[in-house]
This record gives structure tokens, sequence and C-alpha cells, in this order.
């Protein structure tokens, strides 16, 4: 369970470009909850990503992970409960090392590294079982380069190391936004049958307002560092686009003007 | 051409700028943090080494002391850049300019001369060898037991978080590396290696001075980028080797420049050698693929 409770955030504080990303932002995922989160651009959803796995510390507000205060931790700290997957696909893996060895780094995320060998025989089976899940040969590539796959296999591979270890978290950052339609379906799928599998808990980022309603079990929108809407069960099931946009106008008074969250 | 004592004498000094080699390799290549921390922590392991010896100290626990005063002083650097956010380059200039006083204090003098004093290599001039032979013998040992350390540490848990932190610093700190630990570790780690050079090299050329600093990032860095144009450092343990292979090559061709008697080169030119060689180092690979590709384009 992972529960954040008004956190506030501003960027530039007392400069011209004074800017409060996140403004009294409180949430709470239960166990084993899929939650898609929307929202237009500046709405705060990569800060509170960013605020939730401690690559920036909130000005004031609470996040527990499973009963842990790790408000003031820093990233590195919370990797073993939190685990993530960037929208950048190059950036979830290191291109320099082999896919063995980013899988060898993501088996040990949270936890002590010693001076035994990092890539272990009694791994290779694992690695080679979870690479063959992907269905894109890369389970007889172990010890190529990350730099020689698509973005899209990259991609792949990055949701395969953030679910290698057990997480009280897995938090996914418009994961399939820099990826062509295709790939993006593909990774989108494999996301949630990882996320059925393992029954893990989840956040998902996107811009897509269709993906948002067709993949999880609840949605929330966020606008302008807070959350305007937080629907789930019967009153989300049958829902679309254009109630969506219904139910954000009815909340707040205003009307969707960010042509993208539209056309997604 | 060359005689036999020059081309061994190359040869050790190649092996001794090796382990150099491996440190800048570390700081440059695995942590991406460019480190000039070097040209100090050289004369100050062998200022330590030299202090040591003198003091009447066990050789080799001298270099060891050597080792970890270098990696006091890459600490150092690593520090001023992730505690208090100096930028990586003038942390190290910094640590460089303090050790120049610190090395001077140490020794207390600007030179210190150890050719009477027991070193490393003395017992080994016991056994049946030319004179020449021994020191290459040595450090032949010695680079090939840091070589395998050095590999075994970068296939280590440890030494992949390492490589991780400098090819991608958001990616491992969202697996749980402490970027900042590991680079005070490579870096100090890095700076050890140097400070061993300078032990090796105060030991074997008889003397520590405070200047013997002077260039040694660049040597290193010459070694470095000419040995990665021979051997394509494509795994951990042919970069190491092309660490090596690029220090003695690089020996070679100044004693082969020195030693041409047609080029009228002195050794006061040294130094002007090694910047025209860096930068032919640099150059030169993409002069060769932009002259190949310009080949095959014509064939096409």
């Amino acid at each position: 369970m992972i529960s954040a409770s008004d956190l506030r955030l501003t960027f530039g504080k007392g400069t011209p470009l004074e800017n409060p990303a996140l403004r009294g932002m409180s949430l709470t995922v239960n166990q084993g909850e899929f939650v898609t989160v929307i929202g237009s651009n500046g709405a705060g959803k990569s800060t509170f990503l960013n605020a939730l796995s401690g690559e920036v510390l909130v000005d004031s507000g609470e996040i527990i992970v499973d009963n842990t205060d790790v408000t003031k931790l820093p990233t590195h700290k919370r990797a073993g409960q939190v685990a993530r997957v960037f929208q950048d696909p190059l950036a979830g893996t290191c291109e320099t090392l082999s896919i063995e060895e980013n899988l060898a780094l993501a088996i040990k995320r949270g936890q002590r590294r010693g001076l035994t060998a990092a890539v272990k025989k009694q791994y290779l089976e694992q690695f080679r079982d979870s690479l063959s899940s992907l269905n894109l040969g890369l389970e007889n590539r172990l010890g190529d380069k990350m730099g020689l796959l698509s973005g899209g296999q990259r991609q792949a591979v990055s949701l395969l190391m953030a679910s290698l270890t057990p997480s009280s978290i897995l938090l996914l950052d418009e994961h399939t936004a820099a990826l062509d339609p295709k790939t993006a379906a593909f990774v989108l799928e494999l996301t949630t049958q990882i996320i059925e599998e393992q029954q893990l808990t989840a956040l998902m980022v996107t811009h897509s307002m269709k993906q948002a309603l067709e993949v999880g079990s609840r949605t929330v929108m966020l606008h302008q560092g807070q959350v305007v809407f937080d629907i789930a069960g019967k009153e989300r099931e049958g829902l679309e686009v254009k109630d969506l946009l219904g139910l954000f106008e009815k909340q707040r008074g205003l009307s969707v003007d960010d042509d993208s969250l539209l056309l997604g | 051409m060359l005689s036999e004592i020059a081309l061994y004498g190359a040869i050790e000094t190649g092996l001794i700028y090796g382990l150099v080699a491996f440190g800048i390799y570390i700081s440059f290549r695995v942590l991406d943090f460019p480190d000039l921390t070097v040209d100090g922590s050289f004369p100050l392991g062998a200022a330590v080494a030299a202090m040591l010896i003198i003091a009447g100290w066990n050789p080799w626990i001298a270099t060891g002391a050597a080792i970890l005063a270098g990696m006091a002083a890459g600490a150092v650097t690593a520090l001023l850049n992730v505690k208090l956010k100096i930028l990586n380059l003038l942390a190290s200039i910094l640590t460089m300019i303090a050790l120049y006083s610190v090395n001077l204090r140490i020794m207390g003098r600007p030179n210190v001369a150890l050719l009477t004093e027991e070193t490393v290599l003395t017992p080994w001039y016991n056994l049946d060898l030319a004179y020449h032979h021994v020191p290459v013998l040595l450090f032949v040992i010695v680079v090939a037991v840091s070589l395998i350390l050095l590999w075994r540490f970068m296939k280590s848990e440890t030494g992949l978080a390492m490589r991780a932190t400098g090819a991608n610093p958001r990616m491992a700190r969202a697996q749980g590396i402490a970027t900042g630990a590991m680079i005070v570790l490579g870096v100090a780690l890095s700076n050890g290696l140097v400070g061993l050079a300078g032990a090796l090299f105060a030991q074997s050329q008889g003397a520590a001075d405070v200047t013997m600093g002077v260039g040694v990032i660049v040597i290193g860095l010459a070694s470095l980028i000419g040995g990665e144009a021979v051997i394509t450092p494509s795994t951990v343990v042919r970069a190491l080797l092309a660490c090596v292979i690029g220090a003695i090559i690089y020996r070679l061709a100044i004693a082969f420049a020195l030693n041409a008697d047609f080029l009228g080169l002195q050794a006061q030119d040294l130094n002007l050698i090694t910047a025209v060689l860096v930068t032919l180092a640099i150059v030169l690979p993409g002069v060769r693929t932009s002259v190949i590709g310009k080949l095959t384009r014509n064939k096409a």
C-alpha cells in the first residue's frame, strides 16, 4: 500500500518562474490496485511520480509506503519498495551493458550489493524464462549489448526488470508514449499481463484518456497539482472518454482544452 | 635505432603508466568523471612511498600506504563533487593544486633520492636476470594482478553498480544504487592505482620529485585513447588490456621519436610530442572512418 497525503511542491520558489507543481495532492493506492492517472500538461503527473520515487523531495506532506514513512528518503533508499519504468525507453536500461547485466542489476534492486559475480549462473535460467515470455527472441541474446535493441524491446526489458523482484508499487510514467502505436500496444498488453500475473500494485500515468479507461481498476485525474476526480468499480465501468470530460467539467466548471487528451 | 636498454626502459615506464591508464579508465570511462587529481596523486604516491622507505619501512608496506594516500586524495575530489556539488573537473583541479603543497609537506623538500634505499625491486636484482629485465618482470606481475583484480571487480555486483552509475545515473538510482557512494569509491580506486604507479615509478627511477606529476593525466589519456584505437574496448577485459597496450605503445613511440636523430627531437620536446600524439589519437579514428566512408561511397 502506498499513501500520499497533502503533498506540496513548488519549483523555483521566490523566482519569477515560480511554479507550484503539487498543491495538496493526496492519493492512497491499496494493495493489488492498478490505478491509471490522467491529466493535461502541467497537471503534476510526472512530478507526482518523481515525488513517490524520491527523484524530487516534497516541500510538505507525507508519503507512506507499507507503513514506512519515506517522505525524506532519496531514490536509492526507496528503490526496494518502488519499481519504476520511465517514459524514455533509453532511460530504464544501460545501453553499454549487456542484457544479462541489466537484468542482474535489477534482480538486486534495493538490496545490498557485494563482491560476488553480478551475473550468477543460477540467475540465467530465470532471465531466459522471463525474456522468453516477451516472445522477442531475447532469451538467446543475453550477452548482447542493450544498445543493440530497439526502443520497444528496451521498454519491454525495462518492464521485465521492474517486475523481477517484488515491490510495494510499480510506477509507470507514460511508458508507452514514446513508442510507435503497434509497439505501444504490445508494451501495454505486456504491462497488463505482468501486473495481473504477479498481482502487482501499480500506478500508470498516461496521456490518453482512452488508455486510462481501458486498463486498470481505478482512474484518477489530476489538475493543477491536485486530484480532481477518482473513480473505480461500478462507477467506472462502461465509462467513455466523453463521460470523463463531462465529469471533469462538472467538477471544475472548466473545459478541457488540451487536444492531445481528447485525441489520444 | 633503439638500444635494448632504452627498449626495456620504455616498456618499464609503459607498464607503470598502464596502472595510471587503469585509473583513468575508471574515472573517465566507467564513471564519466573527468578527474585531473592524478597529476597530484601520482607524486603523492611517490612521496609517501619514498618517505616511508627512508624511514625504514618495508617497501611493499610503503607502497601499500601510497595506494591508501592516493585513494584518500581521490575520495576528497569525489566528496567535493558529490557532497558540495562542485563541478567534477573543478573539484579535481582543486585537489590537484592542494596536493602540490601536501606533497612538499610530506617530503619536506622538492625531491628525495632513493638510490641507496631498499625498494620493492631490490630482492629481484639478486635473481639471475639482466639488470634492465628486473623492473619489467616485476611490473608485468603487478600490472597483471591489478588487471585481474579490476576485471573481477568490474564484473561483481558492486562493480556493475559502478558501471551503471557512470552510464545511466537515473536508472542506477532507480535500481537502489547509491550513486554518490559509487562515485566516491570509484574515484578513490582510480587514484589508489595512480598512487601505486607513483610509488613504483619513484622506486624504479630512484627518486621522488614534486614535479613528477605534471602531465600524468595527459599521458594516461594518451595511453587509454591510443589503446582503444588498437583494441576495441567492447568488454571490460579488452578495455583494461587496451590501457596497458596503449601505455606501452605510447612509451615506445616516445622513445623512437627521441631516438630518431633525423627528427632532431630532444628530451625537452616530450610534452609537445605528447600533446601531438594525444591529438592524433583522438582525431585519427574519426579520420579513418570518414576516409573509409568516402572510399565506399565512391565505389557505390
